[in-house]
């Protein structure tokens, strides 16, 4: 803690983190303030006299209504959660069973194997999405959820992986052992023993793997063509602008419920997902 | 030690026997992964780079014409923008990101009053999917009804409106601005980690030998902080580099093709007027710099490992 007199403190401490969780945060004030907010005030120049822009007294629900009414929100809610979860389940089942093998057995080339998939983690999706979309198409994947089921786990494979490698390395080996003399076959080991008590550390890579795939945008924009089967972000940017007409109450509205979803697991996770985050850098 | 035991385990069937042995149980275990990283991964790369050499286009199979297409890139006044923009991109909100973000990691590594709480809260715009946190922020940037122009002017500090993404000289700064703020809270949060394995009991001693703070900072955190903030610094300049969403939902590359980046180019091409072989160039063009940065990566990584 800061030593010394009181206005220390506050100079170097609470105003700066005042300041940064303004700076943070505000974004999101202005999403919410802005859902509820009715056209009339919304579209009021910004020097205009008696303009209150930070609260409103006629809140109304008329763009969550539009929304839902007018254009497809819940199926794309649907679509991304859908998305989002199935691509994660496999990617886990994935990164476990290549993170177990990569941290616990001898094999030739396990070495350079592990190598190949940490640069796989970092080649961003910006790098393949043409001849990607390509190939996608050839495969006759394009339109359909599976398009983005089957992509999305290039880049939460790697990054589970390097994860239950960290874990795994840290569970010993006698555990293992112990129950190896007891008669269990090695499958069996590793299900019953070290998955157990690795579970942190899944749930780590399950939530971290969730929020990024909820997050993807360019595969999903490049693959997804009908309205029916898009991910809430590219639903977004595709039926909520016509032309140049941004419709802000709605689009706003939009943000702020696509955004839920994602924020209740975060809560419930939070202290899983930071360990996640921090461990997906360290290695 | 292995071997012994996979003797004495009792052969009931012949495939649980074949798992018994390392090497058929790796193989057993990696190959869902090998599959899917070969055909979204390695496959795509080497189709890219395929495409890249040929004259493809949308629903025109293309024939070879060797680098033809990298010329013509290279030639193009716009493709020089988007490379210029992307290593200044990367340059000035690295340099923020980390300033900041190191700032907030050491604000945040004191105790006080709803610590979990704040930290909670502070990883919400990298939580929050990028394109709609950035929606808010095009409406924060709107030429008419701007919020940040209201409080600006409220405070006297602007006498008429900006245009915050109109402008070609200030709408790369403002992209700039919502690169940071998303990134910020990652560098805070994974730097605070590395802050915490510090022993607290270093900066006591130096303070007790009459080390300023500054001192302290300069001698004892940030030495010991420098491998997290080298991995840390590595991961976001390749995201940095080969980021897509920001100017997407922003500027789209405008005004006048001001704010393109690599990526927002090539979807351009590629995509938007269908010149798959181009785009795929363009995509391609940012691999050797992504490639010398995992390079130092991994290096880094293996120096430090062998410590």
């Amino acid at each position: 803690m800061i030593e010394g007199a009181k206005w220390r403190r506050w100079v170097y401490f609470y105003i700066p983190i005042t300041l940064f969780l303004v700076f943070l945060l505000f974004p999101f004030y202005w999403m919410v303030i802005t859902t509820i907010r009715p056209d009339g005030e919304l579209y009021r120049p910004w020097n205009a006299p008696n303009y209150a822009p930070f609260w409103t007294w006629n809140p109304t629900f008329d763009h969550i209504r539009l929304l839902f009414e007018e254009t497809l929100f819940a199926t794309w809610l649907w679509n991304t959660m859908l998305i989002a979860f199935v691509s994660t389940v496999i990617s886990l089942v994935c990164g476990i069973f290549a993170g177990y093998a990569l941290s616990r057995l001898n094999f030739p080339f396990a070495g350079s194997l592990g190598t190949g998939i940490f640069i796989t983690y970092l080649v961003p999706q910006t790098l393949l999405f043409i001849p990607l979309a390509d190939i996608i198409r050839n495969f006759r994947l394009g339109d359909t959820p599976w398009s983005l089921i089957l992509t999305y786990p290039t880049f939460l494979i790697p990054f589970c992986t390097w994860l239950m490698m960290g874990y795994f390395k840290a569970i010993p080996k006698e555990l293992e052992e112990c129950a190896r003399i007891d008669g269990a076959s090695r499958l069996q080991a590793m299900l019953y023993i070290i998955l157990p008590v690795a579970v942190p550390g899944i749930l780590s890579a399950g939530i971290f793997a969730f929020t990024l795939s909820w997050n993807e945008f360019i595969y999903a924009l490049v693959f997804m063509s009908s309205s029916e089967q898009k991910t809430v972000p590219v639903g977004v940017v595709s039926e909520l602008i016509r032309g140049d007409v941004f419709y802000w109450g709605p689009l706003m509205a939009g943000a702020l419920l696509g955004s839920i979803p994602v924020a209740i697991a975060y809560s419930f996770f939070v202290e899983h997902y930071v360990a996640g985050l921090t461990g997906s850098v360290k290695g | 030690m292995a071997i012994a035991q996979a003797t004495i385990v009792l052969p009931a069937k012949s495939r649980t026997r074949l798992l018994e042995d390392e090497r058929w149980l790796a193989f057993a275990l990696l190959v869902p992964t090998a599959v899917l990283l070969g055909l979204f991964i390695a496959y795509p790369f080497v189709n890219g780079i395929w495409l890249s050499v040929t004259d493809t286009r949308v629903g025109v199979p293309g024939e070879f014409v060797g680098l033809k297409n990298f010329y013509k890139v290279w030639n193009d006044s716009i493709f020089r923008v988007a490379v210029w923009n992307t290593c200044w991109y990367t340059l000035v909100t690295t340099v923020f990101k980390l300033s900041l973000g190191l700032w907030l990691a050491m604000l945040l590594n004191r105790s006080f009053k709803g610590k979990a709480f704040t930290r909670a809260f502070i990883l919400l715009p990298f939580i929050i999917p990028t394109v709609l946190s950035t929606f808010a922020w095009k409406w924060m940037f709107d030429p008419t009804f701007s919020v940040l122009n209201w409080m600006l002017f409220q405070i006297g500090f602007i006498t008429k409106r900006v245009n915050w993404l109109g402008d070609p000289d200030l709408a790369l700064v403002s992209v700039m601005v919502v690169n940071i703020w998303r990134g910020v809270p990652f560098y805070a949060i994974t730097l605070l980690a590395g802050l915490q394995t510090i022993s607290p009991e270093l900066n006591e001693a130096a303070a007790i030998d009459g080390a300023r703070p500054w001192q302290r900072f300069w001698h004892i955190t940030w030495p010991l902080l420098l491998p997290v903030t080298m991995v840390v610094t590595l991961f976001s300049v390749i995201q940095t580099f080969a980021d897509f969403q920001l100017v997407y939902v922003l500027t789209g590359g405008g005004p006048a093709n001001a704010t393109h980046l690599f990526a927002t180019y090539a979807y351009q091409l590629g995509v938007g007027t269908g010149l798959l072989s181009e785009g795929a160039a363009i995509s391609l063009a940012m691999f050797p710099i992504l490639f010398l940065v995992v390079i130092v990566q991994l290096l880094y990584i293996r120096r430090v490992e062998v410590r």
